[in-house]
């Protein structure tokens, strides 16, 4: 038996996910990770929204919360405030956390609150069935686009970086190793760390914009991916277009729930309970 | 009961009352008329070891709040009408997974911006019914200062005991007038959540062998247990339409109905021989007891009835002490909220005059006192 079996709940399996859908390859990568950085399954909490990749917490044999729709990182932030001593995970959609979930995300990276945010971002809303999300490409086909998307989408993690997190990475679920890496980096810092996980959805993304299968859309994020290490050899024509993948960024930055706690040692040393 | 006086306002005095009760995490938003609340926690939180966060907005307030909880703190959120609005799909999150918290609404005149620093009572039903799906929640109502104290602490004291839900429905007039109010002194008992006895690999977090109220492990604590706002078994995870979705609607509902004795809180004066009986709840009240007074020196047989405990509604309570009378008269700064819940309580026997305000002022004790009038000279 496999020894990352045990970090999963196995009588909840199999899971609800699509044949060909990429997301058992994130939460895969994900508990690697975890198994790599050596977290205690008591002292993590894993935390998600609404969508196909909120459902991955059910499977994961760790103290889980499955909250309402956008809403995870707020949830998490209440649960990370009162035991800062826990590590905290938050697994989120594209939709999730790029729509309805945007303005906890911008504010989470903004605090910089240590938790590590993991987006699976396959381009569509998958429970409803397929409309376009902000990260769906431009022109790209869905349930709500059927004559191409209008909508400009998101660099969503340019987008983070720039609200202010210390740590932002992206991968494909071609580049699983990387993805792993990444991961396991991003769990190791202190403050808000984000990991963009490029995953296939065949069922409604690929289908309705003719990419073939799970094995043509792997290949796709093969052949369109580049290493951020690598971009700047690449002309600046070529560079359109590609998913830019690998560490995009890393820096240091105060962690919110320190600070807090340090105020708190502050005020108390100071004398006084409250007037 | 002995205590030590102070001058306070009604929105201190609910952070008195928290802070006694044992409120260690508050996340909010800034919004009139309850951002006192959020100032004032913002200072003594971090004081007494607690949490203070200002959220981005009440969405996430209530949602971190709700996280907080079921990491084993007692949490509270306050807010006012558009804030409320904002929050409402999540307290029916934490009615469904029955995570414990308070949320405080000062009520102001709306719909929508409407009079953000004016008196109004239109959130009522709100606080009933305003997330989607039936749900259990319990809705306290001061009239004054010291009462918001004491239902303050009611309201942890219910919400920690049930594993609801609890909304402290304030107005703009309590929240911010001041009042002598005497802060007991000693402890003042507050139930908390039930608490696993078996080991963690034996633990349900919706385990109902144990009651209808299931013990409630904190993350972090060991338990590895999984919440969520989908419909789900004993063991917290999902289940579709069918037999054990009913047992646990039932018994979510049934928490809040089979204590509805117990929930109740009504308080009287003149009702012994009252022809002309006012069922006040809030600010009104006080205008209410006021005229009812007035209406004694006059010869008229008034009574005065008031709840502190809007939901649950006291049906019963009403119907019995309504026996007597000839006219129910309700005040209230809406446009008749309660009013229906009360003629329903009555099954329409008896004639229910209403004495509304829309237009953000208060309820005045001349208001009530003509309705009191004009029903006596229907007598």
């Amino acid at each position: 038996m496999s020894k990352f079996l045990s970090y999963f709940r196995v009588k909840h399996l199999p899971h609800i996910w699509c044949p060909g859908c990429g997301h058992g390859t994130v939460v895969g990568a994900l508990v690697r990770a975890i198994d790599k950085v050596g977290l205690k399954k008591e002292k993590t909490v894993i935390v998600s929204g609404i969508g196909c990749s909120s459902r991955a917490p059910g499977y994961l044999d760790f103290d889980t919360l499955h909250t309402t729709h956008g809403r995870a990182l707020a949830f998490a932030t209440g649960v990370k405030l009162s035991r800062p001593e826990l590590n905290v995970i938050v697994i989120t959609g594209d939709g999730d956390l790029a729509a309805i979930g945007g303005n906890h995300l911008i504010h989470a990276a903004r605090r910089n609150i240590d938790i590590t945010t993991v987006c699976f971002n396959n381009s569509i809303y998958g429970m409803t069935s397929g409309q376009y999300s902000p990260l769906t490409p431009l022109g790209s086909y869905a349930t709500t686009s059927p004559y191409g998307s209008l909508d400009r989408p998101f660099d969503l993690s340019a987008l983070v970086a720039a609200a202010g997190a210390p740590y932002v990475g992206r991968a494909t679920t071609y580049h699983v190793t990387l993805l792993i890496d990444l991961i396991a980096e991003a769990l190791t810092i202190k403050g808000f760390s984000f990991v963009e996980a490029i995953t296939q959805c065949p069922t409604y993304f690929g289908r309705k914009n003719k990419m073939g299968d799970a094995v043509r859309m792997l290949d796709y994020f093969k052949e369109n991916s580049v290493n951020v290490k690598a971009l700047d050899r690449l002309p600046p024509e070529e560079r359109e277009n590609k998913i830019v993948i690998g560490r995009l960024m890393k820096k240091e930055a105060p962690e919110y729930a320190e600070s807090y706690l340090d105020l708190v040692d502050r005020l108390r040393s100071q004398g006084g309970d409250g007037r | 009961m002995s205590g030590r006086v102070r001058l306070l306002q009604g929105n201190e005095a609910c952070v008195e009352g928290a802070l006694r009760a044992g409120l260690k995490f508050y996340a909010g938003y800034p919004i009139t008329p309850s951002t006192e609340i959020a100032e004032l926690l913002a200072e003594r939180l971090p004081k007494a070891g607690g949490v203070f966060i200002q959220m981005e907005d009440e969405i996430g307030s209530i949602a971190a709040v709700i996280g907080a909880s079921l990491a084993g703190l007692k949490s509270m959120t306050a807010t006012s009408g558009p804030g409320f609005s904002l929050m409402q799909e999540n307290i029916g999150y934490a009615a469904m997974a029955e995570v414990p918290c308070v949320i405080v609404n000062v009520q102001r005149m709306g719909p929508s911006t409407g009079l953000p620093t004016s008196p109004a009572q239109g959130d009522v039903m709100q606080a009933r019914w305003g997330c989607h799906g039936d749900h259990p929640v319990v809705v306290l109502c001061p009239s004054s200062v010291e009462e918001t104290f004491h239902l303050t602490i009611s309201a942890f004291d219910i919400s920690e005991a049930l594993r609801i839900p609890v909304i402290l429905l304030s107005d703009e007039v309590i929240a911010h007038m001041r009042e002598r109010v005497v802060l007991p002194e000693g402890d003042i008992p507050v139930r908390s959540r039930p608490r696993p006895t078996v080991p963690p690999e034996e633990y349900l977090p919706y385990d109902s062998s144990f009651g209808d109220v299931p013990p409630m492990a904190s993350f972090g604590d060991g338990y590895r247990f999984h919440v969520t706002g989908l419909s789900h078994d004993e063991s917290g995870f999902p289940v579709g339409p069918g037999k054990t979705t009913g047992c646990l609607m039932k018994r979510l509902l049934g928490k809040v109905e089979s204590r509805r004795k117990d929930l109740v809180n009504l308080s009287e004066e003149y009702t012994d021989d009252a022809e002309i009986l006012v069922f006040s709840y809030g600010s009104p009240a006080r205008s209410a007891l006021r005229a009812v007074r007035l209406a004694r020196e006059e010869g008229i047989k008034a009574g005065f009835l008031k709840t502190s405990t809007l939901w649950p509604f006291p049906s019963e309570e009403l119907a019995e002490r309504a026996r007597k009378a000839r006219f129910i008269i309700v005040p209230e700064m809406n446009s008749g909220q309660i009013r229906g819940e009360v003629e329903r309580s009555l099954r329409w026997d008896i004639p229910v005059i209403p004495v509304g305000r829309l237009d953000g002022e208060l309820m005045t004790p001349s208001e009530v006192l003509s309705a009191i009038r004009e029903a006596a000279g229907r007598v």
